[in-house]
């Protein structure tokens, strides 16, 4: 069958299925196993009532159930066991871990980012939202920024790697470090520990269009009046800024800020198209990485570390989000 | 403790004119209440004085000193805003004295400050309070709280009592009365469009319409001698009962022709210029009688609605030509079937006379 004879079959078996699905158990509720009729009509009717809740909630159980706690649940186990799989060695996976440099390194690298980039993004965009407010050109200053929100980290990472190139006739940096001081290229990729910034950048460059565009619906949603009783007051700008504005907005840089954590902490793309994870810049999942289909075990192992690095911060997330929103 | 003079003051967005023309003068320790329709321009006209816009034209001086170009702040006003304006990640305390830590003033006299306006407004147990667990009367006080502290010499209040509800809003306003008499010397300048706000409160008040001043006066000047019929008609409540007449007499009092064929006689004088000039004759609904014995009755009101609300019986008639009813105000309970006529009367002094808008009192 050619492919788009099977895509639009999928689509009829999909929605097909889903209509038949909630009608056809609707019906063996109703009908079946609590019939309307008979000596118990009320008692039955109430009780398919208080099952129907269920109906509509198991295709999404059961979806939910099979694609995210049964994953977790098999990586747990399966850092449990050897290379091969067919050993259990207990947290043997995890005691090799603590005892690496790599993994070390890579840990201490993946704290950067989670401090940075957030950090980095959250501020760049408050600045953005904030310059741009007024301006009769902001809305396009506005899409500039936000475009990279548009570009794959992969895609990103190449025009950085421009960007970084070791040839003043290619990259910027080596462009206006021959220009301004007439020095040779160098590649700043290889820069012990400063080069970890340098990738960070490429994220904060992506991530700080999103901080923006949601710092700035939240700046408008200030009620305006505060900021006049401000100006009466005798606030100067920076003082409104930081004393009313920023403030007022806590509650949705809370959630910026954490998205862009939990963001952060999945990043794995950009370091391994930009230098593979060599010269010092490994982080958790490039590290993760290196291990997969060659020890699945130590894999699932920094897999799972991961996912108990950004459940705190996803936990906050959601409870932050939520107070927003009452 | 400071006049406010506005000379010649206007204010446009671009082409469009919001406000041309205004001259006032308003003294040391006088309330003063701007009243208005919606869209006059009465919050752009405070809003001007705050320094909150810009003053196209004109000039605007506080306590003798040309202050256009001043920023709000040291200007010496304080404002209250219509929907409170807290800060609302601040608490009461910290929303009073947010000024005063801007203008580095010492602790003591902060809190000096702050103790004491939290006593004349009885805020002294929600001090430590977010404004989220306030009522919006206490939300109201903390808003005149935060401008108190700051002992400024003009105070500025923007329609503070139109988001509470009914009840609060009387007791807010004698609250407001009460503040003004424990301050004296202090200028108020405030706006509503609530005709029994700007008559209770103010010493003067300054009637705003069509981008410029109406009229200025008393709340009884406004009351008794309407300048004009916009006057007339937004003063008192309901508003008073216009129709077209005629001039037959003039002198020291006029002689008027209504629409009945009746003669009146209203207590205006006249200029004999406007002999058999076609006029607007005003009575107010409460000053309309029932016609006894040989009183001559000069109104058939043909009764479509009453509202009886036990002190007094409110009547309406169908709308006339222009839309409003005619409307009489009786005191006590007035029973009359719908369709049934009154001959109604009014004393001469309350009769007023208006020719081309304007009343014959100004002319």
């Amino acid at each position: 069958m050619n492919p788009l004879m099977q895509g639009i079959v999928t689509i009829f078996v999909g929605v097909g299925g889903c209509v038949a699905y909630f009608y056809l158990s609707n019906l063996v509720l109703d009908k079946v196993i609590f019939p309307a009729k008979g000596r118990h009509i009320g008692r039955n009717i109430n009780r398919a009532n208080k099952w129907r809740p269920w109906l509509f909630l198991f295709p999404a159980i059961f979806v939910l159930g099979l694609y995210l706690v049964y994953p977790v649940i098999g990586s747990l186990v399966r850092s449990m066991y050897n290379r091969s799989g067919d050993g259990f060695i207990g947290l043997g996976n995890y005691s090799t871990l603590l005892a690496s440099p790599d993994f070390r390194t890579a840990f201490f690298n993946n704290l950067l980012w989670v401090v940075v980039v957030p950090a980095g993004s959250t501020f760049f965009g408050l600045l953005a939202a904030q310059l741009t407010d007024r301006l009769s050109w902001g809305n396009i200053a506005k899409s500039l920024i936000f475009m990279p929100m548009a570009i794959s980290f992969v895609g990103a990472s190449l025009i950085w790697k421009f960007v970084y190139a070791v040839d003043a006739d290619i990259g910027l940096i080596n462009a206006l470090r021959a220009a301004l001081f007439g020095s040779d290229p160098v590649d700043v990729l290889q820069i012990p520990f400063w080069n970890n910034f340098f990738l960070m950048m490429i994220l904060i460059w992506i991530q700080t269009g999103f901080a923006m565009v949601i710092l700035s619906a939240a700046l408008r949603g200030i009620p305006e009046d505060t900021i006049e009783a401000a100006i009466i007051d005798g606030a100067n700008p920076l003082e409104i800024f930081f004393q009313i504005k920023v403030p007022q907005i806590m509650p949705t840089l809370v959630v910026v800020w954490t998205t862009i954590t939990v963001g952060t902490l999945k990043i794995f793309d950009i370091v391994y198209a930009m230098t593979g994870g060599n010269f010092g810049t490994d982080i958790l999942p490039s590290y993760m990485m290196s291990f997969m289909f060659r020890d699945d075990g130590r894999a699932t192992a920094v897999a799972f570390v991961i996912m108990l690095v950004v459940l705190p911060v996803m936990i906050w997330n959601i409870m932050q989000s939520r107070k927003e929103m009452r | 403790m400071a006049e406010v003079k506005l000379k010649d003051v206007a204010k446009a967005y671009g082409e469009v004119k919001v406000l041309s023309h205004i001259n006032l003068e308003i003294q040391s320790g006088e309330l003063v209440v701007f009243v208005g329709p919606s869209g006059c321009g009465k919050s752009t006209l405070l809003r001007m004085i705050a320094g909150l816009e810009k003053i196209t034209a004109g000039t605007l001086s506080i306590d003798g000193q040309v202050v256009n170009d001043i920023p709000p702040a040291q200007r010496g006003i304080a404002m209250v805003f219509q929907s409170y304006a807290l800060y609302p990640h601040m608490t009461v305390r910290d929303n009073m004295t947010f000024a005063l830590k801007i203008a580095k003033k010492s602790k003591a006299e902060i809190e000096a400050a702050v103790t004491k306006a939290a006593r004349i407004l009885q805020l002294t147990p929600y001090l430590d309070r977010l404004p989220k667990a306030l009522s919006g009367g206490q939300r109201q006080r903390v808003a005149i709280g935060r401008s108190i502290v700051r002992d400024p010499k003009v105070y500025l209040f923007d329609e503070p009592l139109s988001n509470l509800d009914a009840a609060l809003r009387v007791a807010t306003r004698i609250e407001i009365a009460q503040l003004k008499e424990s301050m004296p010397d202090s200028t108020m300048i405030y706006v509503t469009h609530d005709q029994v706000e700007a008559m209770t409160l103010a010493n003067r008040i300054v009637v705003l319409a069509g981008g410029g001043i109406s009229q200025v006066g008393t709340p009884l000047e406004l009351y008794e001698t309407p300048a004009n019929t916009f006057v007339a008609q937004f003063i008192g409540s309901p508003a008073m009962n216009i129709f077209k007449g005629q001039i037959t007499g003039t002198g020291a009092e006029t002689r008027l022709r209504v629409p009945s064929g009746v003669e009146i006689t209203s207590s205006v004088p006249s200029p004999a210029h406007l002999m058999g000039a076609e006029v607007e004759i005003g009575v107010r609904p409460e000053d309309l009688t029932v016609a006894r014995g040989n009183e001559l009755a000069f109104l058939d009101f043909e009764v479509e609605f009453t509202e009886k609300l036990g002190e007094l019986t409110v009547l309406y008639t169908k709308p006339q030509e222009g839309g409003n009813p005619m409307i009489a105000k009786l005191p006590g309970i007035v029973f009359v079937d719908r369709g049934s006529v009154m001959h109604l009367t009014a004393a001469p002094n309350k009769v007023h006379v208006f020719h081309e808008g304007t009343s014959l009192h100004y002319l």
